[in-house]
């Protein structure tokens, strides 16, 4: 192939990088092409910046016997602030994935922007889509670009979850990936939570989540996770029934990713919060 | 490198457009029709990996006739430009008359600045809310771009091809009939069924099929391949040799020597839009000049 020669620069066609035919990544792409619009490019100013962007927090993610489940609750706060009500933490990155992010907002969601056009990119480039483990593996470089960040109190630690479809006969097909702020890329068996309310989500799916359930089950040990979360941990937010506010829940299965509806989640949410309500008032009975 | 001898810029440029209408009347012939739901590609295309129709973005496709390295570059190209302008803005600024402008001006600056000219067409076409709305565009190697309105055929068969679609194209036409005009069009001129007598259909093996679909709510581009192309061929196919019969039967296996208006000739210098006459090969100059030495060295 003849290479473009810098006669072309002045022109307002493509610029030469665009014409390169180096690889099938976006992110590496943009580096030559625009640094500017990559988030680990930009200087971090070297003072304790996390006071200045909200805080997402509990995230949770389940294996079930078709594939698998992430969930998130809906609040963001700054400080001792609710910042936000009905934030959405856990987003689609393709068809067959999905990724939740817990810390800094901001840079989370570009994160999480970026990502979902990587993805895409290669897809359409390369006419394939990259492998459950090759997309787990990219996460964890674009985490590992944010370090400097997250020194300064803008971490952003994510979930990954998808349905393998080049998974063995047998092995269950949904997998989950978890983070840590330097990169560290973990598979998880089972289950997996991450954010300020992960430790009580983790207790309960210890208790609820067994190998082998059903989506309807697996959905319910979801919510009642969120649920615990933030029955102690200030930072996550329960279900609203006053605002008809709900967790977000994505199902991954053979039939690629959905988002539950607002109904689905809203009829399991209030089915434990009954039922607790129920719990209660036979102790008090009791007593 | 300096030019050996003088050679005259309306030499030099027919020189180029000589070339590289040659190098596309080589390749096979793509169509691209709008249909009731959408946009449809038809790539005669022997190779499943080798791609001549792509996904540009959500509702934009692509398409192209040519050298497959320079087409495949030009395909990557158009998908970085998308992907970077949905990222910084949105994705509901990225329109296909954003990337027909880019290809045109990056194909006429390589036409009149290097020595060989992309031997490409492409074909960018977008889907809208409505079959009004949507828009195909066809560009050929100098940079014009033509808004051509129901269908873009590319190629060596080109005007064939077309002449067959002009026939039998009908705006609405469901996917299926849709389909079938298109294959019938390219299986009437393909160097391939042009062996034996009876003209069949291209088979599915042949074919390249694609469609923006309106109706997908995001990504609106799918390949229709396998069982599913089996099916939309298959129903049809039995006994579909009537309508072929001495009237197209056209076998270029020589490039045609017309110009396309605007090219070459001061008269006409801009094609934007299209000329009434654009497409047919039908422009004013005809047959190859003689060579003139150090007019085109052909480097790739």
């Amino acid at each position: 192939m003849d290479g473009l020669t810098q006669s072309h620069t002045g022109r307002s066609g493509f610029p030469p990088a665009y014409l390169d035919r180096v690889g099938s990544s976006f992110t590496d792409f943009l580096a030559q092409a625009a640094p500017d619009l990559l988030p680990s490019r930009r200087p971090v100013p070297s003072v304790q910046a996390g006071d200045l962007t909200p805080h997402g927090t509990t995230i949770v993610s389940v294996t079930y016997a078709g594939g698998v489940l992430m969930g998130g609750d809906r609040r963001a706060t700054m400080g001792n602030l609710i910042s936000s009500r009905d934030i959405e933490k856990v987003y689609p990155a393709d068809s067959w994935s999905v990724i939740g992010i817990a810390g800094a907002a901001g840079i989370a969601i570009e994160m999480v922007r970026l990502y979902q056009v990587e993805l895409e990119h290669y897809e359409k480039i390369e006419g394939l889509t990259l492998s459950l483990d090759g997309k787990a593996n990219r996460l964890a470089q674009m985490i590992r670009g944010n370090l400097g960040a997250a020194l300064q109190g803008l971490a952003v630690v994510p979930l990954f979850a998808g349905f393998d479809l080049d998974a063995a006969e047998g092995a269950t097909p949904g997998r989950i990936f978890s983070y840590d702020v330097t990169g560290g890329n973990y598979e998880e068996r089972g289950y997996a939570a991450v954010g300020s309310g992960s430790l009580f989500a983790k207790n309960s799916l210890k208790k609820t989540w067994r190998s082998g359930l059903d989506a309807g089950a697996a959905t319910r040990t979801v919510v009642e996770a969120l649920y615990d979360a933030a029955d102690d941990d200030s930072a996550t937010g329960g279900p609203d029934p006053v605002r008809r506010l709900y967790p977000i829940v994505y199902r991954v299965d053979a039939e690629g990713a959905v988002r539950l509806t607002d109904p689905e989640v809203a009829e399991v949410a209030d089915t434990i919060i009954s039922e607790r309500a129920e719990a209660e008032r036979r102790d008090v009975g009791e007593a | 490198m300096t030019m050996p001898y003088y050679a005259s810029a309306e030499q030099v440029m027919r020189d180029r457009s000589e070339y590289a209408r040659k190098g596309i009347s080589r390749g096979r012939s793509v169509a691209v029709l709008t249909y009731a739901d959408g946009v449809l590609f038809i790539a005669e295309n022997p190779s499943s990996t080798l791609h001549k129709v792509g996904e540009i973005y959500d509702r934009i496709g692509f398409a192209a006739v040519g050298r497959y390295s320079e087409f495949e570059s030009l395909r990557v190209a158009g998908v970085r430009l998308a992907d970077v302008r949905g990222y910084s803005y949105n994705r509901r600024d990225v329109t296909g008359r954003v990337i027909a402008n880019a290809y045109a001006q990056t194909l006429g600056a390589i036409f009149t600045e290097q020595m060989k000219p992309y031997e490409v067409e492409l074909c960018v076409a977008e889907v809208g809310e409505t079959s009004e709305q949507d828009q195909l565009y066809r560009l050929t190697f100098d940079g014009s771009v033509v808004d051509e309105p129901d269908f873009v055929v590319m190629g060596g068969q080109a005007d064939a091809v077309t002449g067959q679609l002009r026939e039998n194209f009908r705006a609405g036409l469901s996917l299926s009939d849709a389909l079938m005009v298109g294959v019938r069009a390219l299986s009437a001129s393909s160097p391939a069924l042009s062996g034996n007598g009876d003209r069949g259909l291209l088979p599915a093996g042949q074919l390249e099929v694609a469609v923006l679909d309106r109706s997908r709510p995001k990504r609106a581009f799918r390949r229709v391949v396998g069982a599913a192309l089996g099916t939309l061929l298959g129903d049809r196919s039995a006994g579909e040799q009537a309508p072929e019969g001495a009237t197209h039967a056209h076998t270029p296996s020589v490039p045609q020597p017309g110009t396309p208006a605007g090219l070459g000739d001061p008269a006409a210098p801009d094609t934007a839009g299209g000329t009434a006459g654009s497409g047919e090969g039908s422009g004013p100059q005809t047959g190859p000049a003689d060579g003139v030495g150090g007019g085109t060295d052909g480097g790739s």
